[in-house]
C-alpha cells in the first residue's frame, strides 16, 4: 500500500481504501496521489450519515416502497427452467418474517473434487433423494384367505439406487411395523404376514402404511438435478435438510447452502444466518428487478440477528423486544400489552419515536434530537413573575 | 399521584403547563386510590330528571364533567371543552373477576396452596428461582423474564400437596370465561379474593408481578371506577331525542343490576337469586371491559348491532391507539386536484386563488412591518392578498370583517399577529397519498395562479408517483419559523434529488421532454431568429452562446442551457461496442454539446447521469434551474415541432407480413411436431421433469422464441422517423415489444407460469377439440392488435389480463402491511452522535451505518466516485 494512503487506514472504509489503490495511476507522483486521498477523505467525511439521521425508518421506506412493484406471481424458474422456487413479495415476506418453514426450500450442494468436476454425477445426485418404499413397489398384492401380503419390486428402481431386496427388508424390519412377519423369498419379492383375529384389516392398514416406510437418501430432500455452473457441477435440490448433508463425504460444505434461514442459523450460528438473511434478500430484489441499495438490506438483517437470535419483523419478534410499552402497543395487540406492563409495573422512559407522537412532544430523532441548555439570568426570570 | 391529579383539575385550561413529559408508569388501580380519584359516587341508573337536568348520583352526574352548552362542572367549575372530565365510582354489591386477568388469576391459584396460601414452593428453593429470575431480568429484559415466570408456572401445576402445611392441593379448573372451579366446586370471586390476598407479598415477583404497581387481589373487583362524562357524550337527535353513548348503556346495566343485589341481598333473598344476580354483574361488567370475549354473547343495541365498549375503543386501526394517538390532524391543509404546468419551476406548486385566500401565513407585527401588514388588514379576507385573522398578544383571535376591520386596523401593533393569505415565495409542504417514502412529502415555494387546481412541474411527478387522470394532492403551510425552515433545509425538492433508495436522482425529464430533447440533438436545424425565439420561450436571456450564424443545429441550440466549464462523456442509449455512429457517445467540452444525442439514458429518472453530474458539479439549485429548463427545451420544441403518432406507424410492408406469417407458420408446425412427438413419447425428455412438463416448457420455448422472432423482424423493419419509433428509442415511453405486439404479433399469454390449462375439462374454451394441446388452443395469440383478435383471442387475453388485475388488488394490502410492520420495528434506529446505529434502548445495531457510516442519498449509486476524483484531480 502506497505511504500516502497508509496515513489513512484507520479513517477510511476499508472497502473504500481497496478500490482506492486499484485505481490509483501508477505514475502520479506523491504529492498527486496526496491531493487525491485529501479529496476523497474529504468527500467520504461529507457523504457521511449525521448523527440523528433517522436511518431505520429510511431502511423502512426503501424496501416498503417497492414493495408495491414486485409480483405476487409465486413462482418462477430459478436459473434453470426445471425448477419452481418461491419469489417477489411472498418470499420477501416470508424472509422478513424468519419464517421456520418456508414455502420452498431448496439447496445448492457444492461437491468436492473429482466429484464436483462431473464424476457419477448422476448417481451422487440420485442418491440424495429420499426415498419411500411405494417407489421401489411394482405390485402388491394381497392373498385375503392368508393374510398374507405379496410385494413384488421394482428391479430398475433399485439397480439405480444400489439397493438390494435383502436390505430393503431390513429396513422394513426395523421400522416398527409392529405384529408383522417379514421375509424375503426367494424369488426376492417380499412376503409379509400376520395373524390375529384383525388380521384382515391390519393387511390392509399396512398396506397404505408400507408405502411411505423411508428407505434411503436425505430426508427432506423431493428433488435433484445437476447443474453445470461455470467449470463445475452442483446439485440443486428440492427440500432441504443441511445438517445431513453435511455429514456426505463428497460434499463441500464450505459452500454448500440453503435457502432455509432458520435452518442455517440453527447449525451454523447467527452470523451465518445474517448473511443468508442478506443473500436471500438480495436474491428476491435482482429477480424483481428492484434496485435497493445494499445498507437497507444490511440494516434490516442486523435488526433482525442483533439480539443474538433470528428474530421476524412481526409482533413476535422484533416489535416484542422494545423496551417502550407503547411503542409495542401502538403496533399490534395493544390491550395485552398495557395488561402485561401493568403487572410488571413497567415504565415507559418515552425514549422512541411513537410514545412522543402520542404525548405530543418532539421526536428524539433529527431536528427533535438536540436541546438548548441555556441559563436564564436569575432578575429576568424574576420578573417574568 | 391522586394528589397531582388534583392539582391538574385545579389548574384552569387557560394556564399553560409547559412541561415535558418525561415518563409514564403502568400499574394498577387499588381499590383505594379509584375512591380517591373519584369525584362522585355512582348509586343510580337514572340519567337526567325530568327537566332533562343530569341527576346527582346518576352517570350524568355534573361532577364526573359537563358536555353540555351553558352547565358548570361541580368539581372544577369549568365550562364545557375547558373541563377535561372526572372519574366517580361504583361499589359493587359483590367482587367481580377482571375478564382480563383472568389467565393470572388462574396461575395464581394453581400455583399457591388452598389452605394456607404459600407458594407452592419448599422455601430452600425459593430464593433459587428469585435469584435466578432477577439474573434473567437484569441480563435480557421483561420478556425473558416472563418467558421463565411461564417456565415456573408450569412447573408448579403438578405439585399436589403443599410443601408448607401438607395440604391436598386440589385441582383447579376455569369454566370460560370467569367461572373457577376446584374439583368441580365453583369458587366464588369472594373466595378466590380472599386466596389472593393470602398469597405473600414478596413471592409475587415469582409470578412475574411487581408488588409495588399491582397486588394481585386488585384483579377482582370490589369497586368499579367511572369513566368520566366527557369520554361518553350523548348526542341530541335532530328529533330532539337524546341517544346515550354505548359506554354510558353499559355502564346503565351495570349499576342497575348491582342496586337490584344490593337490594336483594339486604331483604335475604334466596340464594340462588342472589348469584343468578351475581352472575348477571359479572357478565356487565366483562362486556363492558371487552364485549369480543370468545365464550359471552356481545352485548347488543335494541337493533341488534353490539355495543362498542372499552377494548374495541382502543385496539385495531379504528381505535384510539392508531387512529387518534399516533395519527395526527391538521389545519392550514387543502387538497384538491392536480394538473400539470411545465412552466412552473420544479420547486414550485401552483396554488388556486380560492385556496390561497383562505390558507394563511402568520406574520408578527413590529415596528418594521407594521406599515405593511396594516395593508394586508386593510384589504382584508376578500381582497387579495389580505389577510383573515389578527391575533392579540393575549391569544384572542379576531376575524377581520367589513365591520371590525377598521377598529382593528387602529388597535393593530407590535406584538400582534397577522394572518395574512399565501402569497408567492411562501413555503408549503407538498403531499400525495400514499406517502410511501420521504419523497412522497416535499416543500415547494408557493406560486399563485388562476384557476381551481393545483399545479406542479410533472418532473417531479416520479417522487410522487402522480399522474393527471385526477389525482388529488395535499397541501400544508407551516405556521412557525421553526417548521418553516425546516421544511426549507431539510424537505425542500432540491435537496431531495437523490433517492436514499439507491443514491440515484429520482427526478429528470419525461415523456415529452426527452423526446423533444432527442428530436432536438437528432434533427433540427433552423435560422438563428428561430432559435433565439425558442430559447426566449424556454425563460433564457442570454444568446450569446449560440454560434453566431444563419442557421444553427439542435446540439448547439441545446449547449446554451449548459454551464461554460461543463465536460463530459457518456453514451446514448443505442450505444453498443464497437458502433460507428459518432451520437452514439455523447461529448459534452466545455459546455457544448460536440456530438451525442440525448435520449433517457442521460436526461431520465434514475440513471440519468449528465443531470447526477451536473448536480455533483454546480449544487441542487443550479442542477434544478437547469432541469427545469432543460424539461421546458423539449417540451417547446414538440410543440414547434409538431408531434403526434399515427396508425401506418405500426403498418408492415407486404412482405414483412409475409415473413411475419410464415415465422408463426414454422413454430406452429415446430408445436405440432412435438405434440406428436409427446403422444408417440418419443420425445426426449428434461432433467427433472416428466413427460407432460417437458412439453409444456419446450411449447413455451419455441412459441416465446417465435414471438421474439417476429419482434426482431419489426423492429428491423420499422421506420425510425416514425414518431411512434422515436419515442421508443428515445426511451420516453413504450418499447419495441409493444411495438411488435401491434402490428406482428401479441404472443403467448402466460397464466400461472405457463400456458393456459384447463377451463373445460380437456380443453380451454369450448371452440376447440378436447385434449388439443395445439398453440392457438392454450392460449398463443398469433395476430397482432392491429389486426384485431380471434374471439377466442380475446378471451385468453380476458383470462390473463384478469389474473394481473388480481394480482394488484391483493398485492397492495399485503406490501402495505410488510411496510407498515417494517416502519414499526425500525422506526426508533437513528445515527447516534457517536456515529453507531441504535435502537431506542440504546442497544448498538450497528457500529457504523451501512459498515461504513455512507449516507445512502449523499452518495453516488451507494458509493463514493473514486474514478471521478482521479480524473478530475491534476
Amino acid at each position: 500500500m502506497k505511504r500516502e494512503l497508509k496515513q489513512y487506514e484507520d479513517k477510511l472504509p476499508p472497502k473504500l481504501l481497496e478500490e482506492l489503490e486499484k485505481e490509483l495511476p501508477d505514475k502520479a507522483s506523491s504529492n498527486k496521489v496526496k491531493k487525491i486521498v485529501e479529496k476523497v477523505y474529504s468527500e467520504y467525511r461529507n457523504s457521511l450519515a449525521e448523527p440523528g439521521e433517522s436511518v431505520g425508518l429510511v431502511t423502512a421506506e426503501s424496501i416498503g416502497e417497492p414493495g408495491t412493484q414486485m409480483t405476487l406471481n409465486t413462482f418462477h424458474f430459478a436459473g434453470v427452467s426445471e425448477m419452481n422456487i418461491t419469489t417477489g413479495l411472498p418470499r420477501l415476506i416470508e424472509i422478513l418474517d424468519a419464517r421456520s418453514k418456508i414455502s420452498t426450500e431448496m439447496m445448492e450442494i457444492y461437491l468436492k473434487k473429482p466429484y464436483s468436476q462431473g464424476k457419477d454425477i448422476r448417481h451422487i445426485a440420485e442418491s440424495l433423494k429420499e426415498t419411500r418404499f411405494k417407489e421401489y413397489l411394482k405390485e402388491i398384492s394381497i392373498n385375503v384367505a392368508e393374510t398374507r401380503m405379496r410385494i413384488e419390486l421394482d428391479d430398475k428402481m433399485l439397480k439405480d439406487r444400489k439397493m438390494t431386496p435383502a436390505k430393503i427388508v431390513r429396513i422394513l424390519s426395523k421400522s416398527r411395523l409392529k405384529g408383522f412377519d417379514i421375509k424375503l423369498e426367494k424369488d426376492n419379492n417380499i412376503r409379509i404376514k400376520t395373524s390375529g383375529d384383525e388380521a384382515l384389516n391390519m393387511i390392509y392398514r399396512l398396506k397404505e402404511k408400507i408405502k411411505d416406510v423411508y428407505i434411503d437418501g436425505i430426508k427432506g430432500i423431493t428433488q435433484v438435478l445437476p447443474v453445470k455452473r461455470e467449470t463445475e457441477y452442483v446439485i440443486v435440490t428440492a427440500g432441504s435438510n443441511l445438517k445431513d448433508v453435511f455429514k456426505l463425504g463428497f460434499v463441500d460444505p464450505c459452500r454448500t447452502t440453503t435457502n432455509s434461514i432458520v435452518e442455517i442459523e440453527k447449525l451454523q450460528g447467527i452470523e451465518a444466518a445474517r448473511e443468508a438473511i442478506i443473500r436471500e434478500i438480495i436474491k428476491v430484489l435482482k429477480a424483481q428487478g428492484i434496485n435497493i441499495d445494499i445498507r437497507h438490506i444490511l440494516l434490516v438483517s442486523d435488526a433482525m440477528t442483533m439480539s443474538g437470535k433470528v428474530l421476524g419483523v412481526s409482533r413476535y419478534g422484533i416489535v416484542k423486544e422494545k423496551p417502550s410499552v407503547l411503542a409495542r402497543a401502538s403496533f399490534e395487540t395493544p390491550i395485552r400489552h398495557v395488561v402485561n406492563a401493568s403487572m410488571v409495573g413497567e415504565i415507559d422512559e418515552l425514549n422512541s419515536v411513537i410514545e412522543n407522537v402520542m404525548i405530543n412532544q418532539p421526536v428524539p430523532l433529527g431536528t427533535g434530537l438536540p436541546g438548548l441548555i441555556t441559563k436564564i439570568r436569575e432578575e429576568k426570570k424574576k420578573g417574568k413573575k | 399521584m391522586v394528589k397531582l391529579l388534583r392539582e391538574a383539575e385545579k389548574i384552569k385550561m387557560e394556564t399553560t403547563v409547559s412541561k415535558k413529559v418525561d415518563k409514564i408508569e403502568f400499574g394498577l388501580m387499588s381499590p383505594k386510590f379509584i375512591k380517591e380519584m373519584a369525584s362522585a359516587k355512582i348509586v343510580t341508573p337514572e340519567l337526567y330528571d325530568k327537566e332533562g337536568y343530569p341527576v346527582d348520583g346518576g352517570l350524568m352526574d355534573v361532577r364526573l364533567g359537563v358536555i353540555d352548552p351553558g352547565l358548570k362542572c361541580k368539581t372544577c367549575g369549568c365550562k364545557l371543552k375547558e373541563c377535561p372530565g372526572h372519574f366517580g365510582y361504583i361499589e359493587l354489591a359483590r367482587p367481580v373477576i377482571h375478564i382480563k386477568f383472568v389467565t393470572v388469576i388462574l396461575d395464581l391459584l394453581r400455583c399457591t396452596c388452598r389452605s394456607c396460601g404459600d407458594i407452592l414452593i419448599p422455601n430452600d428453593k425459593i430464593s433459587k428461582y428469585r435469584e435466578e429470575l432477577e439474573k434473567i431480568g437484569k441480563e435480557f429484559g421483561v420478556d425473558e423474564q416472563r418467558l421463565k415466570v411461564k417456565e415456573i408456572i408450569t412447573s408448579l401445576k403438578t405439585i399436589t400437596k403443599c410443601p408448607h402445611c401438607k395440604e391436598k392441593q386440589l385441582k383447579i379448573k376455569i369454566e370460560k370465561p370467569t367461572t373457577f372451579l376446584e374439583d368441580e366446586k365453583r369458587l366464588s370471586p369472594i373466595e378466590v379474593r380472599s386466596r389472593l390476598e393470602r398469597i405473600k407479598r414478596e413471592h409475587l415477583p415469582l409470578f412475574g408481578i411487581n408488588p409495588d404497581s399491582a397486588q394481585p387481589e386488585w384483579m377482582v373487583l370490589t369497586i368499579l371506577p367511572i369513566p368520566p362524562v366527557t369520554m361518553r357524550p350523548s348526542i341530541t337527535l335532530e328529533s330532539g331525542e337524546r341517544s346515550e353513548d354505548d359506554l354510558t348503556h353499559k355502564l346503565g346495566d351495570i349499576v342497575r343490576i348491582n342496586q337490584r343485589l344490593f337490594e336483594n341481598i339486604n331483604a335475604g333473598a334466596p340464594e340462588i337469586i342472589i348469584e343468578d344476580l351475581w352472575d348477571l354483574l359479572q357478565y356487565h361488567i366483562t362486556t363492558f371491559f371487552d364485549n369480543a370475549v370468545a365464550q359471552l354473547p356481545p352485548a347488543r343495541h335494541r337493533s341488534g348491532q353490539p355495543l362498542k365498549t372499552l377494548t374495541a375503543r382502543i385496539k385495531s386501526k379504528e381505535g384510539r391507539i392508531r387512529r387518534n394517538l399516533a395519527g395526527k390532524r391538521t389545519n392550514f391543509s387543502a387538497r384538491t386536484v392536480i394538473s400539470p404546468d411545465p412552466m412552473l419551476n420544479i420547486n414550485e406548486v401552483g396554488v388556486p386563488m380560492v385556496m390561497a385566500m383562505k390558507l394563511t401565513v402568520p406574520e408578527r407585527v413590529t415596528e418594521w412591518n407594521i406599515e405593511y401588514l396594516k395593508e394586508f388588514v386593510k384589504r382584508g379576507p376578500k381582497e387579495y392578498p389580505g389577510s383573515n385573522y389578527i391575533i392579540r398578544p393575549d391569544g384572542r383571535r379576531k376575524k377581520i370583517t367589513d365591520e371590525t376591520r377598521e377598529q382593528l386596523l387602529e388597535e393593530l401593533q407590535p406584538g400582534f399577529i397577522v394572518e395574512r393569505h399565501l402569497m408567492d415565495g411562501d413555503i408549503c409542504i407538498f403531499n400525495r397519498q400514499p406517502s410511501l417514502h420521504r419523497m412522497s412529502m416535499m416543500c415547494h415555494r408557493v406560486r399563485v395562479l388562476p384557476g381551481l387546481t393545483l399545479r406542479l412541474n410533472p418532473a417531479v411527478c416520479a417522487p410522487y408517483n402522480a399522474d393527471f387522470d385526477g389525482d388529488e394532492m395535499n397541501l400544508h403551510i407551516p405556521q412557525t419559523e421553526e417548521a418553516r425552515s425546516e421544511a426549507e433545509i431539510l424537505m425542500e425538492v432540491q435537496t431531495q434529488l437523490i433517492s436514499p433508495r439507491y443514491g440515484l436522482s429520482i427526478i429528470g425529464c419525461n415523456q415529452d421532454a426527452i423526446t423533444g430533447n432527442y428530436i432536438l440533438t437528432k434533427y433540427l436545424k433552423m435560422p438563428r431568429e428561430e432559435a433565439v425565439d425558442l430559447l426566449v420561450a424556454i425563460g433564457v436571456d442570454s444568446f450569446s452562446k449560440l454560434p453566431n450564424k444563419s442557421v444553427v443545429n439542435g446540439k448547439e441550440i441545446f449547449s446554451v442551457l449548459l454551464p461554460d466549464d461543463f465536460n463530459f462523456r457518456g453514451f446514448a442509449r443505442h450505444y453498443k461496442e464497437g458502433i460507428k455512429d459518432p451520437d452514439a457517445v455523447i461529448e459534452i467540452k466545455n459546455g457544448t454539446l460536440v456530438t451525442g444525442i440525448l435520449d433517457k439514458n442521460n436526461l431520465g429518472e434514475g440513471s440519468g447521469l449528465l443531470l447526477r453530474n451536473l448536480h455533483k458539479q454546480y449544487g441542487a439549485k443550479e442542477m434544478v434551474d437547469m432541469l427545469g429548463k432543460i424539461y421546458r427545451l423539449g417540451i417547446e420544441v414538440l410543440l414547434r415541432y409538431g408531434f403526434t403518432i399515427t396508425l401506418s406507424d405500426i403498418d408492415l410492408k407486404p412482405e414483412v407480413r409475409e415473413e411475419v406469417k410464415r415465422l408463426l407458420e414454422e413454430a406452429d408446425n415446430d408445436v405440432n411436431r412435438m405434440i406428436q412427438e409427446y403422444h408417440d413419447g418419443t420425445l426426449e425428455l428434461l432433467p427433472g421433469r416428466d413427460l407432460r412438463e417437458t412439453l409444456e416448457l419446450k411449447i413455451l420455448d419455441r412459441l416465446n422464441k417465435a414471438r421474439n422472432e417476429t419482434g426482431e423482424i419489426v423492429a428491423k423493419n420499422a421506420d425510425e422517423d416514425s414518431h411512434t419509433l422515436m419515442m421508443i428509442l428515445s426511451g420516453a415511453q413504450g418499447n419495441l415489444l409493444n411495438l411488435a405486439q401491434m402490428s406482428a404479433c401479441v404472443g403467448q399469454q402466460a397464466l400461472r407460469g405457463g400456458r393456459i390449462s384447463n377451463g373445460y375439462s380437456e380443453r380451454t374454451l369450448s371452440c376447440f377439440k378436447k385434449g388439443d394441446l395445439g398453440a392457438a388452443a392454450r392460449g398463443f395469440v398469433k395476430n397482432g392488435f392491429k389486426n384485431g383478435l380471434e374471439p377466442f383471442e380475446l378471451f385468453f387475453m380476458a383470462m390473463t389480463g384478469r389474473d394481473s388485475l388480481m394480482d394488484t388488488a391483493l398485492r397492495t394490502p399485503k406490501s402495505g402491511y410488510l411496510y407498515r410492520r417494517l416502519a414499526n420495528a425500525m422506526q426508533d434506529f437513528k445515527v447516534e452522535y457517536d456515529f453507531t446505529v441504535r435502537d431506542a434502548g440504546k442497544k448498538i445495531v450497528q457500529f457504523a451505518y451501512g459498515e461504513d457510516g455512507v449516507d445512502v442519498s449523499k452518495s453516488e449509486g451507494g458509493k463514493i466516485n473514486v474514478g471521478h476524483i482521479i480524473r478530475t484531480t491534476k
